[in-house]
């Protein structure tokens, strides 16, 4: 098995096909895309293959040391210009030809119109831990 | 012994806090205790299926004295000094105090941050296990090991007899209450059964107030939430699914206390949601009365959270209008403001600033519960304007 991240950006991305902002939506369809992304979740879990998916608020800060004795420095938010990660899902899976089906099932949940959003989602595995055999 | 089949986890959680207080009681430190009689309740867990004691509590003590015993070796080198903690039990001072409501204090104590008070108290006044109070707060279990060890540890050199403060064990309670429901523990639940607990042992006014205010908001759960998990606003709530044997107690409970003419926030809060609960129809709600509660809690806390939810308040007793007024002197950066501000945007007929604000709120809600229900609000007044 091998671990993915799936990565939702709120900006950062390439453009999506569909890709009218969600209150411009009608309630209804808003309605299906929070049902299809539940029951992606679900079924991920039936299959052995969900690990762990939160979602980020859409402000943040870079933070870092400035030296003994000094509170730490603190930049941004940087509103127009940051990539800006919105949410993530973990998944474990066989292969990557799997993480790669289930990346694209996920990109196909539905926005306006009822139609599939096709959204770019960022797919990166996590480096694992060596193997015990290695010759 | 009966055959049980099932643990009555309940009994065991009941349970808990008299079986540390035997212990230590009878020499044990307080970590130590706490540690052991968690290892009793574990077994407890595996054996009591079987074979559930005639006498549980005598079975939990016998089994955690075993455990203590364990550790105690383990740690002490010298056999002297074994020999001398297996001889007899010391009998201790005697058993008549309260050692829930000293645990109670214990856990709460001041130099804990809320985090850790929260956990310790879950662990040993309400008796769950480590694994269960990792689950509900969603975190790995080794992390909330750590939390409660260090907990532990703090508390330390804290001596078990010392008196404390029930304003901190309510705070901790009251945290504990709002983080609800996310797994097979009920933490809402928990809370107000160990307020329960609180306020039989050491009546104080506030606290009957937290638990009026725990029981009129738990009486509302079965219809705050769709059966897909989204939120339903109060006045769109089914009101018969209200729970209405939590709302006759926490109304009972209220009103004894605030009979005894000792106000504090959490009387004001539980008062606002009697009023609420007394209304058969949304539109029935005595604004009014409300409003004047705010007034009340505004005087007691000064807090800019409460100010906000007065204006929606007052919006509703004098109209929009008044309700902008009153929402002009709050802070905007609050959390909630741009929601309100829609609300009563919405309530005063303009419906495209108030869409613009409900998209601006569904960004900057705290969860994602609440960002749906904004955005699905934003959505519904943006299709009435695209007519």
């Amino acid at each position: 098995m091998a671990k993915y991240l799936l990565l939702k950006h709120y900006r950062g991305a390439p453009e999506a096909v569909n890709p009218v902002p969600m209150d411009q939506w009608s309630p209804q369809e808003i309605q299906d895309h929070i049902l299809y992304m539940a029951d992606f979740a679900t079924r991920l879990e039936g299959t052995g293959e969900y690990v762990d998916g939160q979602a980020l608020a859409p402000e943040g800060t870079f933070v870092r040391y400035d030296g003994e004795g000094r509170p730490p420095v603190t930049d941004g938010p940087f509103a127009e210009t940051k990539d800006l990660i919105a949410g993530w899902m973990v998944i474990d899976v066989d292969s990557y030809e799997r993480a790669l089906e289930l990346a694209g099932e996920l990109s196909a949940a539905p926005g306006a119109g009822g139609e599939p959003i096709h959204e770019w989602l960022e797919l990166r595995p996590f480096l694992g831990h060596p193997p015990t055999v290695t010759e | 012994m009966s055959r049980a089949g099932v643990v009555d986890e309940a009994l065991l959680r009941e349970l808990t806090p008299a079986v540390i207080g035997v212990l230590v009681r009878r020499g044990a430190d307080f970590a130590t205790a706490e540690d052991a009689v968690q290892e009793a309740l574990v077994q407890a867990t595996v054996t009591w299926p079987d074979r559930r004691p005639a006498d549980p509590k005598g079975w939990l003590v016998t089994v955690a004295w075993r455990k203590f015993l364990d550790a105690h070796r383990s740690e002490v080198s010298r056999r002297e000094r074994e020999q001398r903690v297996e001889a007899e039990p010391p009998p201790g001072p005697a058993a008549s105090a309260d050692d829930t409501l000293r645990l109670f204090f214990l856990c709460a104590h001041p130099s804990l941050t809320p985090t850790s008070a929260a956990a310790l108290t879950l662990r040993a006044v309400g008796g769950l296990t480590t694994a269960q109070i990792a689950q509900a707060y969603l975190v790995p279990e080794a992390t909330m090991a750590q939390r409660i060890s260090r907990a532990k540890r703090t508390v330390a050199g804290v001596r078990f007899d010392q008196p404390g403060d029930p304003a901190t064990v309510r705070r901790v309670l009251y945290l504990v209450f709002n983080e609800g429901y996310t797994g097979d523990v009920d933490l809402a639940a928990e809370a107000i059964r160990l307020t329960r607990q609180l306020a039989s042992r050491a009546y104080a006014e506030e606290t009957a107030g937290l638990l009026a205010l725990m029981l009129l908001h738990h009486a509302r759960r079965p219809a705050r939430t769709r059966p897909d998990g989204s939120l339903v606003p109060l006045a769109e709530q089914d009101r018969s699914r209200w729970d209405t044997s939590l709302i006759a107690e926490g109304v009972a409970v209220l009103q004894a206390a605030l009979g005894r003419d000792r106000l504090g926030e959490f009387q004001a809060q539980a008062a606002i949601a009697a009023l609420h609960a007394d209304a058969p129809r949304a539109e029935e709600t005595d604004w009014v009365q409300i409003v004047g509660w705010y007034d009340e809690l505004l005087r007691l806390t000064a807090s800019p959270v409460v100010a906000l939810n007065r204006a929606i308040a007052v919006g509703e007793a004098d109209g929009p209008a008044a309700g902008l007024a009153a929402l002009a002197a709050v802070d905007p950066g609050l959390p909630r403001y741009s929601a309100a501000s829609a609300y009563l945007h919405e309530k005063a007929g303009d419906l495209p600033t108030a869409a613009r604000l409900y998209a601006d709120a569904a960004r900057s809600a705290p969860n994602l519960a609440e960002r749906h229900h904004l955005t699905r609000q934003a959505a519904r007044i943006g299709q009435v304007l695209r007519g």
